[in-house]
């Protein structure tokens, strides 16, 4: 019985998280916006516009369901949750501290990437059942940049995964610190067990997986829709794409789905490259802040911290890049990204067979 | 490839670097000031938003804004209604028995006014009716927050005559004029009756 509770309970607490993340993101998002353009952001709902998005929300949950007249009834009302669902499920494999997993699963990075997959579905349910012509062109759009940048996004994680040698999430984060299991080195090269830290990260045990993070973190940027890959909404020649029909709760569910997948992308991008929850400070001869700053509550911080930097990177990339077009957008997927993080996967299969191995 | 790979970096780098400056010097406001302060162009960083009700940027002196009538110094000439481009003036006389008063710049008055308004809604702001005006007393307000619920509301009445007012004063002129008729008849009857 406890046992169902506790099932319960962690749903819940992930399905918060994703809701507190997403209103507070939004608000972030609307004032670095305004600070990047100079201006001042909501100001009027509360002290400094604090309270800006918790009345969206209080509007939002108000108001009227609408489906056209048109529409396919079914794959409209699904679809919303479809989105939505992709992206909480996504949530379960991730690892927050030691020991502190959803879900243990030996097959972590594989079931994150398969399931967020899922969200090209809903986005083109969204679409096809809306029956609007900017919709289907949104979801169009949307479905083959999604599937185009898997491409790339799935080499960049294989390279980081042949360097671990696991699929398991929590592995990963256990062999990139003062707890790892197996020798880790620093470049390949130092032994860093004892030392941890940042020099323990995938990206500094194999320096190449820096070119390949960067590729992941381009290429998230498309698999969440954000500009500059944002075609599939592009507001200013597609009114709001995919989700144009949408209103009330269902359009709320949308806009979840999209923040939340903005922290989901930056945190398996953590995970898998910059040190999940380890710390970033090493071992310095008999300052042993690594192994003081590791532990449940320090790999919540640690992890929220890093994730946070790499959103709110996403943001400011949103405020300054133009979007791309089309034909740019898939030049840049399979002319450059592609073929680059092909060369990071050899590199990392030469790297573990002749440096490490 | 690799070269254009970097430069696409290097050219997003350069816009990052640009919009995060801008990030940076969000911590302070841009100061309201008006165009005629020394540094008002000084302030070249800084969030630029005023916020319009709590502040507000200070207005010129000669600026063209709402109209406003002293109607105790009108002469009700009817020049304003005439030079109005778009006709927004609407003035309606009658003449007085005998001088009312002076103007404070000394200008007789010899009539009434009972109607004057001006439809702010039709105004173009050119301010000709200020730059005619003999007596100075149509002038043009800083005052330019103006917002009502209703078009009509924006038709300014200045006529400080009630209606029963101008009623008395149309017979007032009907009664003089009918004597003046009166005595012209009586004169010319007198000629006539001289010639013969």
């Amino acid at each position: 019985m406890n046992f169902y509770l506790i099932y319960f309970l962690v749903a819940i607490s992930i399905f918060g998280f994703i809701a507190v993340f997403s209103l507070v993101s939004v608000y972030a998002e609307r004032k670095i916006s305004a600070f990047i353009q100079d201006r001042l952001g909501p100001m009027e709902t509360g002290k400094f516009g604090w309270l800006q998005t918790a009345a969206d929300i209080l509007k939002l949950i108000q108001k009227e369901y609408i489906v056209p007249a048109l529409a396919d009834k079914v794959l409209f009302t699904l679809a919303p949750v479809i989105i939505f669902v992709a992206v909480y499920l996504g949530f379960v494999a991730l690892p927050w501290a030691p020991g502190l997993v959803p879900a243990h699963m030996n097959l972590g990075v594989f079931y994150v990437f398969a399931i967020i997959s899922i969200e090209a579905l809903g986005i083109l349910m969204a679409g096809w059942g809306s029956n609007n012509k900017y919709s289907l062109l949104g979801a169009v759009r949307s479905v083959a940049q999604m599937v185009s940048y898997e491409i790339p996004i799935g080499f960049a994680i294989i390279s980081a995964v042949m360097i671990s040698q696991s699929l398991d999430l929590q592995v990963i984060n256990y062999n990139q610190g003062v707890l790892a299991t197996e020798q880790i080195r620093f470049f390949g090269v130092y032994n860093v067990n004892k030392i941890g830290g940042f020099l323990a990260w995938n990206v500094f045990q194999a320096p190449h997986l820096l070119v390949a993070y960067v590729i992941y973190f381009i290429a998230s940027l498309a698999e969440c829709n954000r500009a500059p890959f944002d075609l599939p909404e592009a507001e200013s020649e597609l009114i709001g794409g995919f989700h144009t029909e949408y209103t009330g709760l269902r359009f709320a569910f949308i806009f979840l789905a999209e923040y939340a997948m903005m922290f989901l992308v930056a945190m398996l991008g953590v995970t898998l490259f910059l040190g999940g929850w380890n710390t970033p400070l090493p071992n310095i001869g008999s300052l042993h802040l690594a192994d003081d700053t590791t532990g449940v509550f320090w790999g919540i911080f640690w992890l929220m911290s890093k994730c946070l930097l790499v959103v709110a990177a996403q943001m400011w990339i949103r405020w300054t890049l133009p979007r791309l077009r089309v034909d740019q957008l898939m030049t840049l997927c399979w002319k450059v990204l592609t073929p680059i993080a092909f060369a990071c996967l050899v590199i990392s299969g030469l790297w573990r067979l002749l440096i490490v191995g | 490839m690799i070269k254009e790979a970097f430069n696409g970096l290097k050219t997003a780098w350069k816009g990052l670097s640009l919009t995060l400056q801008h990030f940076g010097a969000a911590r302070q406001s841009k100061k309201v000031k008006g165009i005629k302060e020394a540094d008002y162009f000084e302030q070249q960083s800084g969030i630029a938003t005023v916020q319009y009700p709590h502040q507000q940027l200070p207005v010129p002196e000669v600026g063209r804004y709402q109209l406003f009538v002293e109607m105790d110094d009108c002469i009700v000439c009817d020049l304003c209604a005439k030079i109005c481009p778009v006709n927004c003036i609407d003035i309606e006389s009658i003449k007085a028995t005998d001088a009312i008063g002076k103007t404070s710049d000394g200008s007789v008055k010899r009539l009434y006014a009972p109607k004057f308004d001006i439809d702010m809604a039709k105004c173009m702001y050119c301010g000709l009716c200020t730059t005619v005006c003999p007596t100075e007393c149509i002038t043009m307000t800083p005052e330019y927050d103006k917002s009502v619920t209703h078009i009509s509301d924006l038709n300014y009445k200045f006529a400080t005559m009630t209606e029963a007012e101008a009623e008395e004063k149309r017979l007032e002129l009907e009664k003089q004029q009918a004597e003046r008729q009166a005595a012209k008849l009586a004169a010319l009857k007198k000629m006539e009756a001289d010639k013969k």
